[in-house]
């Protein structure tokens, strides 16, 4: 019996194409953008917080100027960090390790093409150049990493091997020789694909080469701190402000310089993310709730316009529980049909939502689809559809047979 | 022969108590035996229609028993009637009133669906009533594909689906031409010859005197007369 109310309101339904169609437009737009946000919304942190790599939960960061990290940073604050600074920091209790970090645009000659880029130091000291290389987690595929001594040679993010990405139009393999700002480097290393724009695309060289090609003296773009520990994280960052207030001469408030715990970027960037799912969500619940008042009034409609189908289906002996089911359970279908198409569309904005984040941002996330999730989302369509037209199904099942026979 | 419907001093009032009361039939009584061909004469407005809603079971009376196979039927609720016309009841409507959206035989398996008859067999015994009718080669066709006379007939099919032993026939031949509608006549005829009680509404006297045994006459709301066909003679019973 249900199978044949089942048959008869999909009949139904596809009598009436268009309106069907448009009705369920509420709940497939909706339904598609919870489902592409869903899909898309754990793989999207994960991209931002790996591209910014606030993986490190014992590394400060110190930044003049206001600037975060979310750049190539340093070169525009007006007054910039100092090697002096990064010494007086190493000296504080409860840090392990502080150490200068330069990020710097750089252009490079290759093939007879030339691509800008930016080059990110390595101190030339053994003990922090593995800090360096632990906090950022890298790791070479050929080569070897940068390391005290090394000089005119560089190491290079995982893409620059491929030469129809890399703008040269020409591989980049170890021992080729670039022209980086006008001087020769030797290729000595090639980085593990890290799925960050940030590490990705960047040129590795000795802080010395650095300096000697860009002139920028004691200047010093990023303090990176470790801590002994990490319960210090926030005292330190404390102590940290403190010295550099005293060191730059402001006032508490008054700040020219940012202390930023990886706790702190990553809560951030997250609640940036969480605004735009909380706006789409409203959205999305604003486009259901029109879609099912959509459902609603042509379910409403519908049970006007068949008023006298109602009545020769009650004569030829259909109890009103059976004009309410058949009713309802079209409702139902056609929430369930806008849960499914919009199922279909936002698990596909998904997929090309994470294309795009991985092509454009050099991320490696993978679209989410949870087929449990899924389920529910095309049972809660369903059931919207059901409420949506309880009231009309009433209706339609009191209609006296009498009055609407004759029509 | 037993009485299969009676209607024992029936009233239907419409907005009773109220300045717009109309009294539609006014104590009426009908009896209804199996095998009968039975027609509700009467002119526009003389509550013929509503005489045969009570019939067909299709509404209850504000007073007066309504005796279906000798169970009162005058106070169950409306899915019950439902129950008891879907099994006991075929309707055939001037309108022929098919569904549109279902074709010739999902409109003749519809009753059977709503008794909670199984597919495989609804589906045989509509293939076999269409059969019947001679519509065996329009079985998948919409209504809007078939002429009225087809319409009718399959209307005349669904009637039949559940096997009802009454079949109530509205102004069975009002939309239709006289051939076709002569046609549909006869198989009323022959189903009442098999037994099946017949039951026509219409306003034609030719109609009435033509095909039924037994004939109501009813004018504002009330039975005038009731006149018998005896030995191929109209006899009035009751003035």
């Amino acid at each position: 019996m249900i199978k044949d109310y089942f048959s008869l309101a999909s009949n139904n339904l596809k009598k009436r194409g268009l309106r069907s169609w448009l009705t369920l437009l509420g709940i497939l737009i909706g339904v598609a953008a919870v489902v592409s946000l869903i899909s898309l919304g754990n793989g999207l942190k994960d991209a931002v917080n790996s591209q910014f790599n606030v993986g490190s939960t014992q590394v400060l960061t110190v930044q003049a100027g206001g600037l975060n990290n979310l750049g190539p940073p340093g070169s525009g604050a007006v007054n910039p960090l100092l090697q002096s600074d990064t010494d007086a920091i190493g000296r504080l209790g409860g840090v392990e390790v502080a150490i200068s970090r330069d990020v710097r645009g750089l252009k490079i000659d290759f093939n007879k093409k030339a691509v800008f880029t930016y080059g990110i130091s390595i101190p030339d000291n053994q003990r922090e150049a593995n800090y360096v290389y632990q906090f950022a987690d890298v790791k070479t595929i050929s080569g070897k990493l940068i390391g005290q001594g090394d000089r005119s040679s560089v190491v290079l993010g995982n893409n620059f091997i491929d030469g129809t990405k890399n703008g040269f139009d020409k591989d980049i393999k170890v021992g080729d020789i670039l022209v980086i700002n006008g001087k020769n480097f030797k290729v000595q290393g090639i980085l593990e694909k890290k799925g960050s724009f940030i590490y990705d695309n960047a040129i590795y060289m000795n802080e010395v080469d650095m300096k000697n090609l860009l002139g920028y003296g004691n200047v010093v773009d990023e303090i990176a701190v470790k801590v002994t520990d990490k319960s210090l994280i926030n005292q330190t960052a404390t102590e940290i402000e403190k010295l550099m207030r005293q060191r730059r001469n402001v006032k508490v408030g008054e700040e020219d310089f940012t202390v930023s715990t990886p706790a702190a970027l990553l809560s951030t960037v997250n609640s940036v993310i969480n605004g735009v799912q909380v706006f789409i969500i409203i959205i999305a619940s604003i486009s259901i709730l029109v879609g099912a008042i959509g459902i609603s009034n042509t379910m409403t409609t519908s049970v006007l316009e068949r008023k006298r189908e109602i009545g020769i289906m009650k004569a030829i002996g259909a109890r009103n529980e059976q004009i309410f089911y058949q009713f309802l359970i079209e409702s139902g279908l056609l929430g369930l049909a806008g849960g499914i198409i919009g199922i279909l569309l936002g698990s596909g904005l998904g997929y090309l939502g994470t294309f795009v984040l991985n092509t454009f941002l050099g991320a490696s996330t993978q679209p989410q689809i949870n087929f449990l999730l899924l389920f529910s989302v095309a049972t809660g369509s369903f059931l919207i559809g059901v409420i949506s037209g309880l009231v009309p199904a009433i209706h339609a099942s009191r209609e006296s047979p009498v009055e609407d026979i004759r029509g | 022969m037993t009485t299969i419907i009676e209607l024992r001093d029936v009233w239907k009032i419409y907005n009773e108590g109220e300045e717009n009361q109309v009294i539609a039939l006014n104590n009426i009584n009908l009896h209804v035996k199996k095998g009968d061909f039975i027609a509700i004469m009467g002119p526009s407005g003389s509550g013929k229609s509503t005489a045969m809603n009570l019939v067909g079971s299709l509404d209850i009376p504000t007073r007066g028993k309504i005796f279906l196979d000798q169970h009162n039927i005058s106070h169950l609720s409306e899915s019950d009637l439902a129950q008891v016309r879907g099994r006991r009841i075929g309707f055939i409507f001037q309108q022929f009133n098919l569904i549109p959206n279902l074709t010739a035989k999902e409109n003749v398996m519809l009753p059977m669906m709503f008794q909670g008859v199984d597919e495989i067999k609804r589906e045989q015994k509509a293939e076999t009533l269409l059969k019947m009718i001679e519509l065996g080669n329009r079985m998948d066709h919409y209504p809007s594909e078939l002429s009225g006379g087809q319409q009718q007939r399959v209307a005349i099919a669904r009637a039949l689906a559940n096997d009802p032993e009454v079949i109530l026939a509205d102004e069975p031949t009002g939309n239709l031409d006289t051939h076709t509608g002569q046609i549909v006549m006869k198989f009323l005829n022959e189903l009442n010859d098999k037994g099946k009680t017949i039951i026509i509404v219409t306003h034609d006297p030719n109609l009435a005197t033509e095909h039924a045994k037994k004939i109501y006459w009813i004018k504002d709301g009330q039975i005038e007369k009731v006149t018998e066909k005896l030995k191929g003679k109209w006899k009035t019973l009751k003035k």
